[in-house]
């Protein structure tokens, strides 16, 4: 495996929090401690910012997302608002504005369907909205957490919501279909510190995890009457840590992209370092083995916030960092 | 920040240590000289405890054995001793000391921030905390909570001056 770098983005001034690609992969989307996001696409070659997207915050932006039609930009602000920019009209526009959180709000994301946005906050809770027409209305705060809540993911393919936080676990949301509640279906402890970043597999029947405790591990989805055996109360599917990648990391893990392309997993490290695994070949799924394929020791000046592989062209990655730095990479096979 | 009600009501008090004398090599700017526990130390020696107008180091908050600076690897490890074990202002005092580093110290430098073992009663909470970039960065945007944290910064300049 090689590791190359192929783009330096610069622009930014203070930490760049989290980079997302654009789902046809052509713009890739950046924000930070100076309160703005940028727009990157390349023109002769080179990424430059194509739109600057400011004033929409008045503090740092934490994390962006990506509506699944593309069209729409969400993005979570520790000012304890989440904002949608919307590009219907062709240009950039910040037409929503959704409050509620006590305070910062950590993480965003839309579920596949564009139906719904989640949205977290260190008010320990979890807000789901659902969007009709650009209208955003709260469908459901969930307090199963006791602590600061890090992230939220939708699963690839359903509207199943995964969170994770400060308080060391993942959780499992899903309405309910015969009161529409929305209600924790599992919960997933083993992390022995803050759980920072939770990717689902292109299936969505598997969830990696990172920590503060510097593991990676990995969640199987076992449903009711599994071959294996493993009990499914409630009969909801029971998700299971099948595989912990201790002893690769010598720092806290802030972020974590399981690519739908190669199936290959990315982590960003407080170490500053970059680190490429991949699952060995014929490992059993109910105990996988999973290899380290590739450091990339300094990666960045400091420490890694965030890892996003590129969603239509196998082995790009972008990464950000504290150093106000965006990085692309490639990721080939040596053999190529 | 300070209540009305001190947490530690008759603090005990220790000397500072001697001015740091400098030698002429450090003064040489063709020298290149690394970081050392001594350094770090004045950095955060001066700063003003929230209750008492004492620094900590009058208050052995701070001491220089409890610092470890690691060159070669970028670490700088910082440990602090509340006066009292049940004190609520560990967290403020801890926050202190990381944003004074932070701002004093080169970026390559990763500093953690912690309790000294054994002389606080939430010793694992307060260093979750502190350990936390996230909820220090949002600390950091907290205009009444960084206004209490340059407070207690800016006497290092006073006492500076004094000296």
């Amino acid at each position: 495996m090689q590791v190359q770098l192929i783009g330096v983005l610069e622009a930014h001034t203070g930490k760049v929090w989290n980079v997302k690609w654009h789902p046809e992969g052509s713009v890739l989307a950046s924000c930070g401690e100076d309160k703005s996001i940028r727009l990157w696409g390349l023109s002769d070659n080179n990424w430059k910012v194509k739109t600057l997207l400011q004033d929409g915050h008045q503090k740092t932006i934490r994390e962006v997302s990506w509506s699944p039609c593309g069209k729409f930009l969400a993005s979570a602000s520790f000012d304890a608002t989440t904002a949608i920019w919307d590009k219907t009209s062709g240009e950039f526009e910040c037409t929503a504005t959704l409050e509620g959180h006590e305070n910062e709000v950590k993480s965003v994301s839309w579920s596949v369907s564009g139906n719904y946005l989640a949205t977290c906050s260190r008010d320990k809770s979890v807000w789901i909205w659902s969007v009709d027409n650009n209208e955003y209305e709260c469908e459901a705060v969930l307090n199963a957490h006791s602590q600061d809540v890090k992230r939220v993911v939708w699963h690839p393919n359903e509207d199943l919501l995964a969170s994770c936080s400060y308080d060391n676990t993942i959780k499992l949301f899903k309405e309910d279909p015969s009161d529409n509640e929305w209600i924790t279906i599992a919960t997933l402890s083993s992390h022995e510190s803050t759980v920072w970043g939770i990717t689902f597999d292109k299936t969505g029947t598997r969830l990696a995890s990172c920590s503060d405790d510097g593991t990676v591990k990995i969640w199987k989805q076992y449903i009711p009457g599994n071959q294996e055996g493993v009990a499914t109360p409630d009969n909801y599917p029971t998700w299971k840590c099948v595989c912990t990648l201790t002893g690769f990391h010598s720092g806290i893990i802030y972020d974590i992209s399981w690519c739908h392309l190669t199936d290959l997993i990315a982590t960003a490290c407080s170490d500053n370092g970059i680190r490429i695994f991949k699952e060995v070949t014929d490992s059993n799924s109910n105990e996988p083995t999973f290899e380290l394929l590739a450091i990339q020791d300094s990666a960045h000046n400091e420490d890694v916030n965030s890892v996003c592989w590129h969603p239509k062209e196998a082995g790009i990655l972008a990464s950000c960092s504290d150093d106000s730095q965006i990085r692309l990479w490639s990721i080939s096979d040596e053999l190529d | 920040m300070t209540s009305s009600t001190l947490q530690n009501v008759n603090p005990k008090l220790f000397l500072k240590c001697d001015q740091r004398l400098i030698t002429d090599d450090e003064l040489n700017d063709d020298v290149r000289d690394l970081f050392d526990e001594r350094e770090v130390f004045d950095l955060i020696r001066n700063i003003n405890d929230p209750e008492h107008p004492l620094t900590l180091e009058e208050l052995h908050v701070v001491d220089i054995d409890n610092i470890k600076v690691d060159n070669a690897n970028n670490k700088i490890e910082v440990l602090f001793t509340p006066t009292i074990p049940h004190c609520s202002l560990a967290t403020l005092i801890g926050l202190t000391i990381r944003v004074q580093l932070l701002r004093s110290l080169p970026p390559r430098f990763k500093v953690t921030v912690k309790i000294s073992p054994g002389t606080h009663t939430s010793e694992k909470a307060i260093n979750k905390q502190l350990g936390d970039k996230e909820r220090v960065a949002a600390a950091m945007e907290n205009s009444t909570l960084l206004e209490t944290i340059n407070n207690c910064i800016a006497t290092i300049e006073k006492t500076t001056k004094q000296v």
